[in-house]
């Protein structure tokens, strides 16, 4: 491909003064990487990212799973939008990949249904006397932190290399679906060559690993995850994934998207806890959202970015890139508060005696 | 030309996702669901496309709806640049509107998916929130959530000073001006109209089946009944 065609897969990223915009499912299951990203965004960057406590879910997880009407969605959108608006910002950065599909998806609406934006806006005059500003750009949070990955790089304490061979470690990627394939145009990439967390992976010194199932969904599917009874979905999708990736020994997973990591994770769980079966060789392979693994460049401690909270081992990971960490940390509440630790489970006595 | 066409032409959606299929199945040979249940969703918009009203309402009192995951991953595969997702997202709608979700197994889950999500989001602003990720209905989650979740405070307050209270930060309480302007969204856009219509075609079903749509029976039934019909051979 000539080098001036890829420029139609580029995208545009506000470089500074953000409006965050958190995820259920990474607050919920990822808290410490909402944190990291605040932290290195102000503390490593010195970039202005606005933390408001008053927005609310964009009710994403209700709109596909259709329970929410597009006409109540559009309006929760355009608060949010309202909110930004009163914080005195224009650069919406979602923390969520299904927040920033939707926001894609409403703006895309209103450019295509104008009749639809007037109706937003008088719905939500009517509702909360609000009033907004469409957001000049919207980068979901790992546009961000890709757009300023050489910084990272430039100051980070490990780099993604064998601390012992030093050989480049290997990293496979997922990209959430809704990233690019809802609007190629709006991620890096495409929804054909996305390069948003390859890009890291690369900067930080890693090698990035092709797999076959690369693009598959990692089988959330909103209702097919949420009612018991259609969680079969989701594991195949997952298992489909790891079935692929594992023949590449990669030594991780990276992700974008709140929901995958966590399926990635606890997928590899059930499956081994089923069937017996894991596909790292120290209790499954790790994975990572992006603000961790921006984290562990730069040196932060691995239990104050939460990677307790991940049902398969890290430690694996930590040992070649020679983190400086205490395993006896790893289970601690605040203040180094004993509070009892997790029972052991296959992948946990996989990593304790390894093979 | 009949009425369930004309009303989900009314559904931007559906404007934006079906232009003319040309029956090509790439978007089946991706589809998540179409691997594992017995779904095809080049049969669904071929057979909207017909606009034939009987075949419409059948597929709106079917179980192949409600088998979509909305990946998307149809979207940028389609030479013809329709989006069967979309389709489905209309076609759900619309079979609430009229009632016909519960006449499928599947259909009927919109209830729990209400009383769960839809309910979180009204009452704390989140569609999920720790506590209602409960270790016996998702054994999946493993032993590291259900120590998370014995745990919560403890845990939660390592990564913020702000856990189930006021101000910033994850999992915050937010605060109740703004959850009643969320509220009063939902009413004035139709999301409370939609989630009684939910609630009052459910009490209906579980009448049909000897049941209280407000039991611990019913719900458990939403969340749990397979009748092992939905799967590929």
């Amino acid at each position: 491909m000539k080098k001036g065609n890829w420029l139609e897969y580029q995208k545009e990223i506000a470089d500074d003064r953000y409006y965050y915009v958190r995820s259920c499912i990474r607050q919920n299951f990822f808290p410490g990487s909402e944190a990291a990203f605040l932290d290195i965004m102000r503390n490593v960057l010195g970039k202005d990212v606005c933390d408001d406590p008053n927005h609310t879910s964009c009710t994403g997880i209700g709109y596909h799973s259709d329970i929410v009407p597009v006409e109540t969605t559009m309006t929760v959108v355009a608060r949010q939008f309202a909110m930004m608006t009163a914080a005195g910002y224009e650069n919406l950065a979602p923390s969520c990949i299904t927040s920033f599909g939707l926001y894609q998806e409403i703006l895309d609406m209103w450019h295509h249904f104008p009749d639809m934006e007037a109706k937003a806006r008088e719905m939500l005059y009517k509702a909360t006397g609000r009033e907004f500003d469409k957001p000049k750009n919207v980068a979901h949070a790992s546009d961000i932190i890709f757009h300023h990955r050489e910084e990272i790089a430039r100051q980070a304490k490990y780099r993604l290399v064998d601390a012992v061979t030093g050989k480049s470690l290997r990293g496979v990627e997922h990209i959430g679906c809704h990233y690019a394939k809802v609007f190629p145009d709006k991620g890096v990439g495409g929804a054909e060559f996305p390069y948003v967390l390859a890009g890291m992976i690369e900067s930080w010194g890693g090698t990035v690993v092709d797999y076959p199932e690369r693009r598959h969904c990692c089988g959330f599917g909103f209702r097919n995850y949420l009612v018991m009874a259609n969680r079969g979905y989701s594991i195949a999708n997952s298992k489909k994934k790891f079935e692929s990736m594992a023949p590449f020994k990669p030594d991780f997973i990276l992700t974008n998207c709140p929901g995958c990591p966590m399926f990635l994770d606890r997928w590899q769980y059930a499956i081994s806890e089923m069937e017996g079966v894991t596909y790292g060789e120290k209790g499954g392979i790790p994975v990572l959202t992006y603000e961790e693994l921006a984290g562990l460049v730069l040196g932060r401690d691995p239990w104050k970015l939460g990677l307790q909270m991940h049902q398969v081992p890290v430690e694996p990971l930590l040992d070649k890139l020679g983190v400086d960490y205490d395993p006896g940390a790893k289970y601690l509440g605040k203040d180094g508060k004993y509070i009892g630790k997790p029972a052991d489970t296959m992948l946990s006595n996989c990593y304790c005696s390894p093979m | 030309m009949g009425k369930y066409y004309e009303r989900l032409k009314e559904d931007v959606r559906f404007i934006e996702a079906l232009n003319s299929c040309m029956n090509c199945g790439v978007c089946t040979a991706v589809c998540p669901a179409a691997e594992f249940y017995n779904y095809d969703p080049r049969q669904i918009v071929s057979t909207v496309q017909t606009r034939n009203e009987e075949a419409i309402e059948s597929l709106l009192k079917s179980e192949t709806i409600w088998y979509c995951g909305e990946c998307m991953s149809c979207k940028p595969r389609c030479p013809r640049g329709n989006t069967p997702g979309g389709v489905i997202q209309a076609l759900r709608t619309l079979s609430q509107k009229e009632g016909f979700f519960i006449e499928s197994e599947k259909g009927r889950q919109q209830l729990a998916v209400k009383r769960t999500i839809g309910e979180n989001i009204l009452n704390t602003g989140y569609c999920i929130i720790p506590k209602t990720v409960a270790p016996d209905m998702h054994p999946e989650q493993g032993a590291v959530w259900e120590w998370i979740w014995e745990h919560d405070q403890d845990i939660f307050e390592c990564f913020t000073e702000n856990y189930r209270q006021a101000g910033a930060g994850a999992m915050r309480r937010i605060n109740e001006d703004c959850l009643d302007e969320v509220r009063r969204i939902f009413d004035v856009t139709g999301g409370t109209a939609f989630f009684e219509q939910i609630e009052r075609q459910s009490e209906e079903a579980a009448r049909q089946m000897g049941m209280d749509s407000h039991s611990d029976q019913y719900i458990g039934e939403l969340f749990t009944a397979n009748n092992g019909e939905h799967f590929r051979e």
